[in-house]
């Protein structure tokens, strides 16, 4: 009979501690696996300056942080949802259908991406066309559009080493590959006139020739990472040939194993990314529910804390571990200490 | 028979001399051995090329630098209205106690007479970022210590360290941002002069998870104390419903059809892979319950339903293997059927309960699959919970999630501490294996 007992116990026992479990007092945060660093060390230090409780920081892609940002209100809701990317405004009406209709849009700083080899291999000095040349599906010889043809960064460029193409970059749900299709392939595709053709062959219609300049080719050359950097690094440490997209902190962790690529001559660092020079860059967001600040304890506090000039200044951790800090950053101060919420014209 | 001359032909073969056929089936059994022996020795190697990786590997995050720095704490900066006041001197952050590492490695240098040709700041920099947080700490704890000079050994940073461990060269830091080799210069010289020394590191036993900024200071305790409350949740519900349940199905359960499928499907779930039952454990106890996200009470719940199948298969096994006799002998001096079960057969059957149970937990301790969707992976710094309800609800991670975490992380430190994560977890494992395989040849019995 004690079996019995001891079951029914251990059940009314769980039973108890669902209904108890209302009362949450740590801030939760999901979102873009490339804020997450600098989410966790602003979540640090916000716990050991504070009396509130460490704020548990989630990844997963902005993607996935979003929609789980947008799934309603309420403590079991996460509060604030990292992203590498503006909020698309399609999930904005997800979140608004779900009752989510206030939340703040605080920038915290800019990323940058950068093109990395192997550091025995060879250097590289990039171009956007030259990326497009080697990876895009069709490219333009004599004014057709054909299969892209390239296997050699020889024969992308003549410049470039006798080396094959292959290329690591990022996958379909990370933010960073937007930025590198938008800011790198589509460049490229522009600037070597693929952009004229495809606008041409459909009809004038600005968007499919986008759409078509940005399909990668599928033939192997070009891989997709689903992971994260990490695994980007074990598949160039495996091959020495390979030429992999990673974010600026990563590399500058990591300067024993990779050699940073310049792009159009400009060699990325927080310098040259924060002065403009740098052009594959992206701002960093994250979004805090309105609706939960003060039902959340330290949420105002965890959010002003965040864009304070001693965290995401210029001299503050997060720049040292490789953000570009924000040149506007007292505006977003100002944002974030009114409550400023989104479509309020701020 | 009818031609008694061919016996003799057949007489012929002798047994001392083998014909071609035996040495043919001799040969045959001697390959298989062989191909056996391959096998196993194969294994083996596998074995030890494992072994050796993650010792070889792990065995540094168990190591840690430190350095040992007198500071003065300042009064004027750390206590600006001076009347030792909890509140006010909360108030300065640990952006404030940064600047004295400063000034006690200028005074250090200058007492020691070191010739550096770098800028405090840069001196600083040696040290853990944890080190200001720690000063903080210690003031709070002891506010009349304001003014003071007191002796601290901090952490050193993630590149300090692993230059003396060899993982970082003059080399490997030739385009690196964060440390540079004048810098490795001063930590030599503060090597020969004492001050800085590498030896055990508790803290990566008993610590937390620290955040990408600080990887010297991370450790395993506080995600191995949310798999020990994981394990007990899994203890308290799977062990007294799996047991009840096997006893019901193999004692008491009538053989139809019903039971037939319930047996058929539980077999099935026990090869159901684990990541189904954590999106199951989102969906019902976070989603429908509202159970909160990341709690290792969640994570307990997804891992008993994971458990449960391998709890009851052992358990059934063990109850069949008690032999009928005993049930038949019970009986017939008068028990009830469940006086004979709960008096003779389930004691009969215990050690090897226990034995599936133990293994069943620790399949359970390894599981990382389901905790990915509870959102017990991420960055999860908690101090260690005040209370086993705190332990149970507050957010928390688990040893292989945590483990998993460090790998992906950019610093390669955290990869070194990953590996030491896989040490402390197999150690886990082994010493869980090992009770179980002392119970099953204590207790066991043969008929």
């Amino acid at each position: 009979m004690s079996l019995v007992k001891c079951t029914s116990s251990a059940l009314a026992i769980t039973a108890l501690c669902a209904s108890a479990a209302t009362a949450r007092d740590q801030i939760q945060v999901a979102g873009s696996s490339t804020v997450l660093p600098y989410a966790s060390i602003v979540a640090e230090a916000f716990g050991e300056n504070f009396d509130f409780p460490t704020p548990v920081v989630e990844s997963g892609g902005s993607s996935a942080g979003l929609k789980r940002f947008c799934e309603g209100v309420g403590e079991n809701t996460i509060d604030i949802a990292n992203a590498s990317r503006q909020i698309k405004s399609g999930e904005v009406e997800v979140c608004t259908s779900n009752g989510v209709t206030d939340f703040i849009e605080v920038r915290v700083g800019y990323d940058g991406i950068v093109f990395a080899s192997d550091i025995t291999g060879n250097t590289f000095e990039f171009t956007p066309s030259d990326w497009f040349l080697a990876l895009s599906r069709e490219i333009s010889v004599d004014g057709k559009m054909v299969a892209n043809p390239n296997t050699n960064w020889k024969q992308v460029n003549a410049s470039f080493p006798d080396q094959p193409i292959q290329a690591f970059v990022p996958g379909t749900k990370h933010g960073t590959r937007e930025v590198f299709e938008d800011k790198v392939i589509l460049e490229g595709c522009e600037a070597t006139g693929a952009f004229d053709l495809l606008k041409e062959a459909n009809g004038g219609d600005k968007k499919a020739a986008e759409k078509e300049c940005i399909a990668l080719r599928t033939d192997g050359k070009s891989v997709d990472i689903d992971g994260d950097y990490t695994e980007t690094l074990a598949r160039i440490e495996s091959n020495n040939d390979g030429i992999g997209v990673f974010g600026l902190a990563f590399y500058e962790n990591n300067t024993d194993k990779l050699q940073v690529a310049t792009m159009s001559g400009v060699v990325p660092s927080t310098q040259s990314i924060s002065t403009g020079d740098y052009p594959v860059s992206r701002p960093l967001f994250f979004y805090v529910k309105k609706a939960h600040i003060g039902v959340i304890p330290g949420l105002k506090e965890f959010a002003e804390f965040f864009v304070a000039e001693e965290i995401a200044g210029p001299d503050g951790p997060l720049a040292e571990y490789g953000l570009v800090s924000d040149p506007e950053l007292e505006a977003t101060q100002e944002g974030v200490a009114n409550e400023t919420v989104i479509g309020s014209g701020s | 028979m009818s031609n008694p001359d061919q016996t003799p032909a057949v007489a012929k073969t002798s047994l001392l001399k083998l014909d071609a056929r035996t040495r043919k089936r001799n040969a045959a059994e001697t390959r298989f051995k062989a191909y056996g022996m391959i096998a196993i020795g194969m294994g083996l190697l596998m074995l030890v090329i494992l072994v050796f990786n993650i010792v070889s590997r792990g065995t540094g995050a168990f190591q840690q630098t430190f350095v040992t720095l007198e500071v003065e704490l300042v009064a004027a900066k750390l206590d600006k209205k001076g009347n030792r006041n909890l509140d006010d001197i909360k108030k300065v952050s640990t952006f404030g106690y940064a600047p004295l590492l400063k000034d006690a490695f200028e005074a250090k240098v200058a007492v020691a007479g070191i010739d550096t040709g770098i800028k405090p700041k840069q001196m600083a920099a040696i040290l853990s970022k944890s080190a200001a947080a720690q000063m903080r700490d210690f003031v709070i704890a002891n506010p009349d210590m304001i003014g003071e000079t007191v002796a601290f050994e901090f952490l050193a940073s993630s590149r300090v360290d692993g230059y003396l461990k060899g993982r970082v060269s003059r080399d490997s830091i030739a385009n690196d941002k964060k440390i540079s080799p004048e810098q490795l210069d001063f930590v030599d010289q503060l090597v020969s002069e004492g001050s800085v020394t590498k030896r055990f590191n508790m803290s990566f036993i008993t610590g937390s998870d620290a955040s990408d900024a600080r990887p010297e200071s991370a450790g395993m305790g506080v995600s191995m104390i949310g798999s020990l409350i994981m394990m007990m949740v899994v203890l308290v519900l799977a062990l007294p419903i799996g047991v009840a349940a096997s006893i019901y199905l193999e004692e008491f359960a009538p053989k139809n059809w019903i039971t037939d499928i319930i047996e058929v499907n539980i077999s099935n779930l026990a090869a159901v892979p684990s990541i189904v039952f954590g999106i199951l454990g989102l969906a019902v106890f976070i989603n429908y319950m509202h159970l909160p996200n990341s709690a290792p009470l969640v994570g307990g719940l997804v891992l008993t339903l994971m458990t449960l199948p391998t709890i009851i298969i052992s358990t059934r096994a063990s109850l069949k293997s008690v032999p009928p006799s005993i049930r038949d002998a019970a009986l017939g001096v008068g028990a009830s059927k469940m006086q004979s079960v709960f008096h003779h057969v389930l004691p009969l059957a215990a050690p090897g309960i226990l034995t599936g149970t133990i293994i069943g937990l620790a399949q359970a301790l390894g599981e990382t699959a389901p905790l990915l969707l509870i959102g017990m992976v991420g960055f999860i710094a908690s101090n260690p919970p005040d209370s086993i309800a705190a332990g149970l609800m507050s957010p928390n991670s688990a040893m292989p999630a945590q483990i998993y975490e460090w790998a992906k992380r950019a610093d390669p430190a955290f990869y070194e501490r990953a590996w030491g994560g896989i040490i402390i977890l197999l150690v886990f494992l082994v010493s869980m294996n090992t009770i179980a395989v002392i119970l099953r040849r204590r207790f066991e019995r043969r008929w």
